[in-house]
């Protein structure tokens, strides 16, 4: 068995060259020290990224992406289908972690400093990933086609659609019509596991490569008998395994305990429920939008509220750029200030949505 | 030159708006009556201060419609010319309102469709004989519609909105003091309120829920006698009213002259019906007319212990399946069967009143079988909730052995 196991293996580091893989994976070096834990949140990500793509392959055996059968289809592998509940509920619970693990590994990442030169295009390309995985959240949410959903999506688009010269135009190609309709569900499925795919493949692609290229930053200022180092393969990934098995046996319990539900199929002729909320991760802009006056000087609040966000986001992806101090390898509290900021207005504003506050 | 032009267009539009407007404000003179009564109290400032809102008001009526005179006079003694009627008298009012409400002309000019059929109504009920015969103690128009707040039935405040209309008629008929004489009881209201009826248009605000008019009429008013009560019923009971005309019952209730609904559900306090009702408990009606050991005595207790039965079953199998839904299996097939059976059920409690025990059995019949299917399925959600636990469970074991493999691992490492 041994002897046939090392024919297997000789054959095909001939042609793969795997021992040349595994000297390489183990020469490269991860840095270890007080902050080495949020390393690892990167890596779950990555885990809960392909239990994303795992899972949601196998609902596309049953799922139906048209308004008179969606509902029907996931209703259908819920109850019928041989472990379907759990499949849905793995990779709904699954994609709501990921994007809680985002946000984790984003804020880690800066308050670490690890965006400073030369990584840069990390940072970078890592913030395009939340956007395109807020895109996934956003239309993976209305394909059950249930009522909440759907009047989410509408409540979505019509604040797309306040966008000032483009608005219209930008909800109109985004709905495939000026309401959430009949030709808005295809395009949004089109999008969550056709288009949104391949440009994930593209930028966690250029993401994992720039991170095997330039390895793991390390804080700022930690002098270097704090710091020591261990191999990538086997001990960093050996400890991310840990972390991703502990990941799985929390969505298992999630999913026993609290299986997603499919809720009320969506009629498009009911009146808009009046609690209704987007998925958590948007409620921050959700509340600022609700929280902003109707008009400031002379233009109106939601637009100027979105505005705000596209810039804000626009300074965040550039902070590498901005953060001068900490690219000469100096500390730079007045970043660290408005990261914590950011991170608190997000907290304060998300927990006021689900205080109930009449906003 | 332009400043000119603007100058000249300016005083173009004022004359013309000067023009237009003058006529208006020359004959849009306040109304003498208002300014007179307004300046009274209690009886005569009540007709100014009411009539605002008035739907004569809304429509442009005004005083002199109903009164007469010419509101134009500041002079008392001339506003008061030959066409003033002034206040009528109590018994004169159904026909001073029907001047105009038994007009079909007049009143199409306002609602084509309007009914002018209310004061001949009227003199058939039991209010508009009394009147003919001088009692003026009895309803007329406005005890029902008010005086100078008169306003549309679909109005909420209106006095004849159905959830005011028990008010409206308990303001005589729960008055005994006002009812001395009349040899009627007084506790209608009171009792109506405790009813089904009551409780479908006040607490859940069910407009299509019966009160007093929808029974006895409304300008025709006349207490329905025991051949019709049951007709009165039919109006929006017509099953069970279709069920118990074929049953052996009518013919034995018309015999002795016994009102049939009201019989075993009463007539103002109508509580909600319930299965003890049937057969030979406590709150059974039937042992009202049957002897204990007859054989209708037992046909109804046969009938109780079936819907008992299957109650107990939907019971069952409602407590299965809201089990199951609270461990996270979905149960919305089996919730839309169970639905099916609570029709199937209503459909029995529905036939109990044509006495027919095969029809009944037969449906009872139907409902058992796809109840036990319903519950066959909840236990089966039951069985698939402890099935996830236990999966979870050996998953879980697995887990953490093989998570605690991997610390061991990396503290062996760490170690070297």
């Amino acid at each position: 068995m041994r002897n046939f196991l090392k024919n297997i293996f000789s054959y095909l580091d001939s042609r793969f060259k795997l021992s040349e893989l595994a000297e390489l994976a183990g020469k490269k070096k991860v840095p270890v020290h007080k902050h080495s834990l949020w390393y690892y949140f990167g890596g779950i990500c990555l885990f809960l990224f392909v239990i994303q793509v795992i899972t949601g392959i196998l609902l596309l055996l049953y799922y139906t992406p048209s308004v008179d059968s969606a509902y029907e289809s996931v209703h259908f592998i819920i109850s019928q289908v041989k472990f379907g509940w759990l499949i849905r509920s793995v990779h709904s619970w699954s994609a709501n972690i990921l994007i809680g693990a985002i946000f984790v590994h984003m804020f880690s990442t800066f308050f670490l400093k690890a965006y400073r030169q030369p990584r840069e295009l990390t940072w970078i390309s890592g913030f395009f990933l939340l956007l395109v995985f807020l895109a996934f959240g956003f239309s993976g949410y209305l394909l059950p086609w249930n009522k909440l959903s759907f009047f989410a999506t509408r409540v979505g688009t019509d604040i797309v659609g306040t966008l000032p010269w483009i608005g219209e135009k930008v909800k109109h190609f985004i709905l495939g019509g000026s309401n959430v309709s009949g030709a808005t569900l295809p395009r949004f499925f089109w999008f969550h596991v056709a288009v949104l795919p391949a440009v994930t493949a593209v930028i966690l692609g250029i993401h994992l490569v720039l991170v095997q290229i330039l390895g793991m930053s390390k804080p700022v200022g930690l002098k270097e008998s704090e710091v020591r180092e261990i191999s990538f393969f086997p001990d960093f990934i050996l400890k991310d395994s840990l972390g991703w098995i502990l990941i799985l046996a929390l969505i298992g319990v999630l999913c026993v305990f609290f299986p997603w539900e499919v809720g009320e199929k969506a009629d498009p002729f009911a009146s808009t429920p009046l609690d209704i909320k987007p998925e958590w991760y948007f409620l921050f802009m959700f509340t600022t939008l609700k929280l902003v006056p109707a008009h400031v000087l002379f233009l109106e609040g939601e637009m100027l509220a979105i505005l705000g966000f596209m810039i804000g986001g626009l300074v965040w992806m550039l902070i590498p750029v901005l953060d001068r101090n900490v690219s000469r390898e100096k500390r730079s509290p007045a970043f660290s200030l408005f990261g914590l900021l950011v991170l608190l207005y997000i907290i304060v504003l998300t927990a006021l949505s689900y205080l109930h506050l009449k906003l | 030159m332009a400043h000119k032009n603007i100058k000249k267009n300016v005083l173009f539009l004022s004359s013309l708006s000067i023009l237009f407007l003058l006529p208006s404000f020359l004959f849009a003179q306040a109304s003498s009556c208002i300014a007179c009564h307004k300046e009274l109290e209690e009886e005569l400032l009540q007709p100014v201060e009411a009539f605002p809102l008035d739907i004569h008001n809304q429509v442009g009526l005004g005083c002199e419609s109903c009164h007469g005179g010419n509101p134009r006079e500041e002079d008392i003694d001339l506003a008061k010319d030959q066409t003033f009627r002034g206040k009528p008298e109590r018994k004169d009012i159904p026909k001073f309102c029907a001047s105009c409400h038994a007009d079909v002309n007049y009143m199409k000019s306002f609602n084509p469709s309007i009914r002018v059929d209310q004061l001949s109504l009227y003199w058939t009920s039991w209010h508009g004989q009394l009147l003919k015969k001088g009692d003026q103690k009895v309803a007329v128009c406005t005890d029902c519609h008010a005086v100078h707040g008169i306003q549309k039935g679909t109005h909420p405040k209106s006095w004849t909105f159905p959830w005011n209309i028990p008010e409206t008629c308990g303001r005589c008929h729960s008055d005994k003091e006002h009812m001395a004489g009349y040899k009627i009881s007084t506790t209608q209201e009171a009792e109506y309120r405790e009813s089904v009826h009551a409780h479908a248009l006040f607490d859940k605000k069910d407009l299509s829920a019966p009160v007093c008019n929808d029974c006895h009429g409304n300008h025709g008013a006349v207490p329905p006698e025991v051949t019709s009560i049951a007709q009165v019923c039919r109006q929006c009971h017509l099953s069970p009213g279709k069920l118990f005309s074929d049953s052996p019952h009518k013919r034995a209730f018309d015999e002795m002259e016994i009102s049939e609904c009201e019989a075993c559900h009463g007539n103002h306090r109508i509580d909600p019906p319930t299965d003890e009702m049937l057969g030979t408990g406590e709150k059974g009606v039937c042992a009202q007319c049957h002897d204990e050991g007859s054989q209708a005595f037992q046909v109804a207790s046969q009938m109780r212990e079936m819907i008992l039965d299957l109650s107990g079953k939907i019971e069952k199998a409602e407590d299965l399946l809201s089990r199951a839904f609270q461990k996270g299996v979905e149960v919305s097939d089996p919730r839309y069967q169970l639905n099916e059976v609570n029709t199937l059920l209503v459909m029995i409690r529905d036939l109990t009143h044509g006495l027919s025990l095969e029809s009944i059995e037969e449906k009872v019949k139907e409902a058992d079988q796809k109840a036990a299917g319903v519950i066959s399925q909840g236990e089966e959600a039951l069985r698939e909730a402890r099935r996830r636990r236990t999966g979870l469970v050996i998953t879980l074991i697995f887990i953490f052995l093989l998570a605690i493999g991997l610390f061991l691992k990396i503290r062996r490492k760490t170690k070297k």
